[in-house]
């Protein structure tokens, strides 16, 4: 499967260890919809989450963090409130959990270990590449292990796990 | 080479004779646990089955177990909706492993799975809830997964595409000085290896220190490996490990064990002499800003947290008790208990440990989780430090962002409670 680049711009810069408190704090887990979680990305940062609300923020722009990203809960609303506005996260590497949340509910990831880029830094996204056109500096991205590319491939965890029933009940 | 305990695990529950670190291996799984969340995985569990031409069915029912923990009694309409409609769900499907708002049977989910008996050594166990590490310490591997991931594995019942991990062997050799405990430890490995330090890998304990400590104990190394990034933590299981299944949980089954090969590959061995350990803090606001406790000796604090799944059992409330009979809690500062179940609760009672607390100063909390995760009760004014037993002091964490959480052992949490300051334990009789 091969993909044209995309060019994007970066709508937030963050540091290592960003928790998943951070990215969805606890007091909203009563809502779990993925249809009403994006209301509540980010929310303890007014200024950030009003841009995603108002709708300031275009479809596929990118979050860039630090290593470990996405540390801490399990809980599935700080993956699905990011996909909600059809953003990309770039980090230099993910906690587990939120990394297979991301897989499962089809969140674009790119583990990119080098990565250095700024807000509104301007980046063209090839399959196993990322280029910081703003600075002119290309850095490597880590492909995902093949059992999870598969899940990938599928849509998500929930297509994937339709074809495995229907497999089974053949 | 031999085989880690979680390679033995995987290939018991995949029907292999040993699995590699790396493969990519459809574990079975032996116990599947949800909180409140569970009205999540039961939307993502009816999606999967509008696309397929088969009824909604569990793969068991008898391996499913649904505790009510992180809002109770419901702190609103929204989440007593969400309990309903689960509620209804596990009527609906035959789950009996279900603990609703009682005071029966009620409690932190990781806390009623142990006490229960739901757990064994070598069990495969998953649950929606990144503490379900908790479960390594009766020698099973357990982990926590996202609420799509648990609808799949309700309608399988296996984890699909799970990588065997690596693991990391952490040794502590020798015994505990005097108040230094399971929390100081945990803490200490967290701030040596960094809260990335594990990722991808499970931690598997060994040495002296382990084999001498309770299970309620090796619960709270393994509740906050996950603070290290580990997949899970593990304590094969011993004599303790089946006393506790015997005499604390009632289990009359038998029970067999899984233990590491005494050859088995490590990515890493981890050593820590526990004689040298001192009490820990880990300071705003990642858990690996770990301190020594006499470091912040002195610092002001407005609110001290005992409780939640990590630091809320009885022991945990003997030794809080023990510190604060016939004291008082200092002027201005709240202190805050949350029996991690009803049965601690009630024991507690029954030991005089909540008279001699109440006694002194401190509010006796309902069981649950909502305070550690800011979502119900002891909520923190702006500026407010709190000192907790609990497991995560992220920004906002307890939720107020302009708020500090603190995170230590019940021993220097009960200390401090009676200076009104942070305080060693080691530092003698205070007041």
């Amino acid at each position: 499967m091969t993909t044209k680049p995309v060019q994007t711009k970066v709508v937030y810069r963050l540091g290592d260890d960003v928790s998943t408190d951070a990215i969805y704090p606890g007091k909203y887990m009563a809502t779990v919809l993925p249809t009403e979680t994006p209301q509540y990305a980010f929310a303890d940062n007014t200024e950030f989450n009003q841009k995603l609300r108002s709708k300031q923020v275009p479809p596929g722009s990118v979050i860039v963090a630090g290593a470990n990203f996405g540390c801490g809960s399990s809980r599935e609303q700080a993956a699905s409130c990011l996909k909600g506005y059809d953003l990309t996260v770039i980090a230099r590497g993910f906690a587990r959990i939120f990394l297979q949340n991301a897989v499962n509910l089809g969140l674009r990831m790119l583990v990119c270990p080098e990565i250095e880029a700024s807000e509104g830094d301007v980046l063209e996204i090839g399959e196993d590449y990322v280029l910081n056109q703003s600075t002119d500096n290309r850095f490597a991205v880590q492909p995902l292990p093949a059992a999870r590319r598969a899940i990938v491939a599928a849509g998500g965890l929930i297509p994937y796990t339709r074809k495995r029933l229907a497999e089974k009940n053949r | 080479m031999g085989l880690t305990i979680v390679q033995k695990i995987l290939a018991r529950a995949t029907g292999r004779p040993s699995v590699q670190v790396g493969d990519v291996v459809e574990p079975a799984v032996d116990l599947a646990m949800s909180h409140e969340n569970a009205a999540l995985v039961v939307n993502q569990f009816l999606e999967i089955y509008k696309g397929v031409e088969l009824p909604p069915k569990i793969w068991d029912p008898s391996r499913v177990a649904i505790i009510f923990d992180h809002r109770v009694p419901a702190e609103s309409a929204k989440t007593a909706t969400n309990q309903k409609k689960v509620r209804d769900f596990v009527a609906r499907h035959g789950i009996e492993k279900f603990h609703d708002i009682r005071g029966d049977e009620g409690g932190i989910c990781h806390q009623i799975l142990a006490e229960y008996g739901y757990v064994r050594p070598g069990y495969v166990v998953v649950g929606t809830d990144s503490h379900t590490t908790t479960h390594g310490a009766l020698g099973g591997l357990a982990f926590g997964i996202g609420a799509t991931e648990m609808a799949s594995v309700w309608a399988l019942g296996a984890v699909l595409n799970f990588e065997v991990p690596g693991t990391i062997k952490v040794v502590v050799h020798g015994c505990f000085g005097p108040h230094v405990t399971p929390k100081d430890l945990i803490l200490h490995l967290i701030g040596k290896i960094s809260a990335e330090g594990a990722n991808f890998k499970v931690i598997e304990f060994h040495g002296d220190a382990i084999r001498q400590m309770s299970t309620s104990g090796r619960m709270v190394l393994c509740n906050m490996s996950v603070e290290a990034g580990a997949t899970a933590g593990i304590v094969p299981a011993d004599a303790e490990t089946l006393r506790y299944l015997r005499v604390d949980a009632n289990v009359l089954q038998e029970i067999p064990v899984v233990a590491p090969d005494a050859d088995a590959s490590y990515d890493e061995v981890v050593e820590i002499d526990a004689p040298s350990l001192v009490p820990q803090l880990a300071c705003p606001h990642t858990v690996d800003n770990v301190v020594a406790v006499k470091e912040r000796q002195g610092m002001k604090v407005d609110q001290i947290v005992i409780g939640s799944c990590t630091n809320g059992r009885l022991e945990d409330l003997a030794a809080a008790a023990k510190i604060l009979k016939g004291k008082k809690v200092a002027p201005g500062v709240r202190m805050l208990v949350f029996p991690a179940s009803w049965r601690v609760y009630r024991k507690s009672m029954e030991m005089g440990y909540l008279e001699d607390l109440m006694e002194a100063g401190a509010v006796i909390m309902n069981p649950g989780c909502g305070c550690c995760l800011g979502v119900h009760q002891g909520a923190l004014a702006d500026g407010d430090v709190a000192l907790s037993t609990t497991n995560r002091n992220f920004l906002g964490r307890m939720g107020n962002p302009k708020s500090e959480v603190f995170l230590c052992s019940p021993e220097v949490a009960a200390v401090s409670a009676l200076t009104g300051v942070i305080t060693d334990p080691r530092e003698g009789d205070v007041r």
